[in-house]
């Protein structure tokens, strides 16, 4: 099988998974025990977090585990509101954000808060204009992502950081999932104030995740309960989860510059190919993340293709695994206004590290037999 | 930025009068002993300071961000520098006024010209400096008097150099500029405050620790490992002594009668820790008492511990809040390590009501039943010396 679909989810390191089994074997006690073998665990998961924090350029007090990039979105955006209510109720959003952030903010709608959803264009990119018109005094959370998990869209969060930080004193979340170990992801090169990530988008575990924050910034617990987790994310600290995803952390960030220049090649390579197609539109822009690829075929449904693909042993998807399955569009394809004979036909190609210059090529070849046999060209 | 070399001020150093050579020797030393992991860097001491000269910008970095813990130097500044060539100096000067923080600052411009001949008079290339960096910066204001920023630019024959910022030191003396005390180590919050007051006044330490196995255990003596390895940052190693002390504590019990018997426990302690001062030649000891805190250190309790030895016992903390130590042991790093919550061996035996101003006499009198002088002996000779900074093999490697 030939993977294409990293962004729905990647498979572990192998690396990572010794982690996780010697972890479990050699320091399973609960890290709040005051016996040795629970100070051990306290000792070997605050290594963790404090390696994790390092990278983010932040200190160790401002790291959490979460079970996952739903988890982290959730307690970002709730712990943030229920923290900042009393300033105001204001929120701001785009309209191509993951579900984990816009079910959250319907949520909060539902509880009287105001949110604000702004619309991208045909790149799917928000304007940073927008953003500033839309700041008020009130305004205590802007929330946007910065790779789009659907189209690779990049947004400007440092532009967007700058803005929002001069005119108002709302904290900037941005979902970093679909960035992290490929593009520069930490506090100093997007300016922002709370970061989420998921470690099975690089090669992590599932069911893991991060929230961190510079020192500024506070949070209402979501969870409560034995109060772990510095007292915002209470349940027993899942040592091994947390050591593996401070390994596949540093495991991707060490290859991190490798892979992208592989990404940008590869990229461009099916973007040329592509181009020779009249019935194929290419969705991620020229300046979209190198590792996202999204085409559309016209008339044609995206389930066609990625059946037809995976006969011939390729992996790709209908735009995101989280919406592929529900059969209405997608909302971030929706968002991007495209015509009604493109917008069911939508295949989304990821790369990762598992991927090689031959599958690409492999790619190619298998793609251009299928058009031939359904639409002729 | 690229720095040339950094300028180290002593301040109180230099008031130190025939003894500053030794003063600035020692300095130069844990200077050298603090970054042994660098590569060889450039020292030269003058008399009232010190240039650092490293070879690589990398190592300039590292001295950048770890000389504000090293003891002696009150304050020092990265220096950059360049040709006489007056367009270098614009240039030059604009750098350096860059990498600082500007928002809301005032500004003015110091020259300093050792060089005569240079083409410019004082005053003349100081408004031509001035003008410069405000045309580039337009944010600062210029103000004469005590600026934010004092670009200062000194014309020497061979080059010029420029400074602007000023990084505060650690303050203090240099460590072992003042010869070598005892620290009694309990494990509290205290005592590592007590040790890095002294260490700053350029004492050298040995700590000393009781502990009662199996009434505490080995995790408490661990957490005085780590405080000990903790104090060993600040640039000069330190020896722990662990003294068993379950035998005596159980005498103690025995022996004397519960309301004086935490005073007696705490005349035992500096009775052992003036024995292992006076084998390890050093001249003090300190403590981390505070006046009142707890019922052993009532101005009545000192006087009936402090008894036993006409040894200075030194207690930087005496008059000290609570909270004042509580953030000094945040900013050394030693508070997280204090409060992990095992007992020590004083919070075990702690009677339900000490008394709190225990008398000499009677304290004396219970305790001349018993001769504790061989359990002394042997607590001593028995102890186990261990130093820090420790290698420690890490058993996570491989697992991050």
């Amino acid at each position: 099988m030939y993977y294409f679909d990293h962004s729905a989810t990647t498979k572990p390191h192998k690396e990572v998974l010794e982690t996780f089994v010697k972890v479990n074997e050699e320091f399973y006690a609960n890290p709040a025990s005051i016996h040795e073998l629970g100070v051990e665990a306290n000792t070997l998961l605050s290594r963790a977090r404090k390696q994790i924090a390092d990278m983010l350029g932040t200190d160790e007090t401002r790291v959490i585990f979460t079970s996952g990039g739903t988890e982290s979105n959730h307690f970002a955006i709730h712990g943030l509101a229920k923290n900042l209510q009393a300033r105001g109720k204001h929120i701001i959003t785009s309209s191509i954000e993951h579900p984990s952030v816009l079910e959250s903010l319907k949520q909060l709608e539902l509880q009287g808060f105001e949110i604000e959803v702004l619309p991208v264009n045909e790149k799917g990119l928000i304007s940073v204009e927008d953003v500033k018109s839309c700041l008020r005094k009130d305004t205590i959370m802007v929330s946007i992502m910065h790779i789009n998990n659907e189209l690779g869209s990049i947004q400007p969060i440092k532009d967007l950081a700058n803005i929002i930080h001069q005119n108002s004193r709302a904290v900037f979340h941005v979902d970093a999932i679909q960035s992290f170990g490929k593009y520069p992801v930490s506090f100093s090169s997007l300016g922002v104030d709370v970061l989420t990530l998921s470690a099975h988008k690089f090669n992590g575990l599932k069911g893991s995740g991060i929230v961190a924050w510079k020192d500024y910034v506070s949070f209402e617990p979501v969870i409560v309960g034995g109060g772990q987790e510095f007292g915002l994310r209470s349940g027993t600290v899942p040592v091994a989860q947390a050591v593996s995803f401070a390994k596949a952390m540093r495991l991707t960030f060490e290859n991190q510059s490798v892979m992208l220049s592989k990404y940008v090649e590869w990229n461009e390579k099916i973007r040329s190919f592509l181009q020779g197609y009249r019935n194929v539109r290419i969705l991620s822009s020229n300046q979209a993340a190198a590792h996202i690829l999204t085409i559309s075929v016209r008339n044609l449904k995206g389930e066609i293709l990625v059946n037809a693909l995976q006969t011939r042993g390729i992996i790709v998807s209908t735009s995101s695994a989280c919406s592929s399955k529900q059969t209405k569009t997608s909302h971030v394809i929706k968002s991007i206004g495209l015509s009604d004979d493109y917008i069911r036909g939508v295949i989304r190609i990821s790369f990762g590290t598992s991927n090689t210059d031959q599958q690409i090529e492999h790619f190619i070849e298998n793609f251009s037999t299928i058009m031939k046999q359904v639409k002729g060209e | 930025m690229e720095w040339k070399e950094l300028l180290i001020r002593y301040g109180e150093l230099s008031t130190k009068g025939r003894n500053r050579s030794s003063f600035t020797g020692r300095l130069r030393d844990n200077i050298r002993y603090a970054f042994a992991d660098l590569p060889k860097f450039q020292i030269i001491t003058e008399r009232d300071r010190m240039f650092i000269r490293p070879n690589e910008q990398e190592t300039m970095d590292q001295l950048i961000e770890r000389l504000p813990k090293i003891f002696g130097i009150q304050s020092f500044s990265p220096v950059a520098s360049c040709s006489l060539d007056l367009e270098d100096i614009k240039q030059t000067a604009v750098k350096v006024v860059e990498s600082l923080d500007r928002t809301d600052k005032t500004f003015k411009v110091t020259v300093k010209r050792s060089y005569k001949p240079f083409e410019m008079e004082t005053n003349e290339l100081q408004q031509y400096v001035g003008s410069h960096v405000l045309r580039n910066f337009p944010e600062i204001r210029v103000q004469m008097k005590k600026p934010d920023i004092d670009l200062v630019v000194e014309v020497r024959r061979e080059a010029v150099y420029m400074m602007a910022q000023v990084i505060p030191g650690a303050g203090g003396l240099p460590i072992g500029s003042n010869g070598k005390s005892i620290l009694m180590l309990s494990g509290g919050i205290d005592s590592p405050v007590a040790g890095y007051q002294m260490l700053k006044r350029g004492v050298r330490l040995d700590a000393i620790h009781f502990y009662s196995p199996p009434y505490t255990s080995e995790l408490s003596k661990e957490k005085v490992m780590d405080l000990a390895e903790k104090l060993s940052r600040f640039g000069a190693s330190v020896k722990l002594h662990i003294i068993p002390f379950t035998a005596i504590q159980q005498e103690i019990q025995r022996q004397i009668p519960s309301n004086v018997s935490m005073t007696t426990t705490r005349r035992m302690m500096l009775r052992i820790t003036d024995l292992v001062r006076e084998e390890t030649g050093a001249l003090a000891i300190i403590t981390g008492e505070s006046l009142g805190q707890v019922a052993s250190q009532t101005l009545e309790s000192l006087t009936a511990i402090n008894a036993v030895t006409p040894t200075p016992v030194l207690r930087p903390l005496i008059a000290f809040d609570k909270l004042d130590i509580i953030k000094i042991a945040q900013e050394i790093d030693t508070y997280e390590v204090s409060i992990r919550p095992y007992e020590d061996c004083c919070t075990i035996f702690t009677p339900a009501s000490p008394k709190t101003k225990p008398k000499l006499e009677k304290v004396e009198f219970y305790e001349s039943f018993k001769s504790f002088e061989d359990l002394i002996a042997e607590a001593v000779s028995e102890r186990e010396i261990m130093m820090f900074p420790k290698k420690k093999q890490d058993k996570f490697s491989g697992l991050l």
